[in-house]
């Protein structure tokens, strides 16, 4: 069981951190990254799993493929922005990590406009 | 990718540190930094090496390429 595992490696992790913090903040806060970077590879292969999974159902539900597409591209945008800024909060940096949400959130809402435009033409088009 | 990727930078983290230490109370202030920075070096190349793998897997799970 892989949650087994991931809460087990959270545990190790978190000690270690716990040691570099006093003695080598700089080197701590690579190997929060380096902890985070490991969890989320023991759940990639299942993340894929149910992305193609949703990918055939909104197939299937004769969705067009853009709309999915774009959802699990914010989604993934959503993680990495908040991977980055858990990561500079940690290390002390609240300012650095604001600005990435920031950014993320641009890029996200950059990517949402042609669903947003496609749905105004959409009710533009039943309104009377 | 596993676990010990983990257990290496903490190897050399606490290295690092006892190393740090040994110099500077023997004196040897600079040589100290500059042990810090070729320790704080060698992570940060296996960090990237990792990050670098990670993004790629996002990317291609997201379909963000």
């Amino acid at each position: 069981m892989e949650i087994v595992q991931i809460v087990g490696i959270g545990l190790v992790s978190t000690v270690i951190l716990l040691i570099l913090r006093r003695q080598k903040p700089e080197i701590a806060v690579l190997a929060g990254t380096a902890a985070g970077a490991v969890i989320f590879m023991i759940i990639a292969a299942k993340l894929s799993a149910v992305a193609d999974l949703l990918e055939e159902y909104a197939a299937r539900a004769d969705i067009s493929p853009m709309y999915f597409t774009a959802v699990l591209k914010i989604t993934g945008i959503a993680y990495i922005a908040e991977f980055g800024a858990e990561i500079c909060r940690d290390a002390g940096e609240g300012a650095i990590a604001a600005k990435i949400e920031m950014a993320g959130k641009v890029i996200i809402i950059a990517l949402a406009v042609p669903i947003i435009t496609s749905l105004l033409d959409l009710v533009l088009k039943i309104m009377p | 990718m596993g676990v010990d990727l983990i257990f290496r930078i903490a190897a050399i983290g606490i290295l690092v540190a006892v190393l740090n230490q040994l110099l500077v109370r023997s004196g040897r202030e600079e040589q100290a930094m500059m042990t810090t920075l070729a320790g704080l070096i060698v992570v940060l190349l296996i960090i990237v090496r990792e990050i670098a793998v990670l993004f790629d897997t996002v990317k291609t799970i997201f379909r963000l390429n």
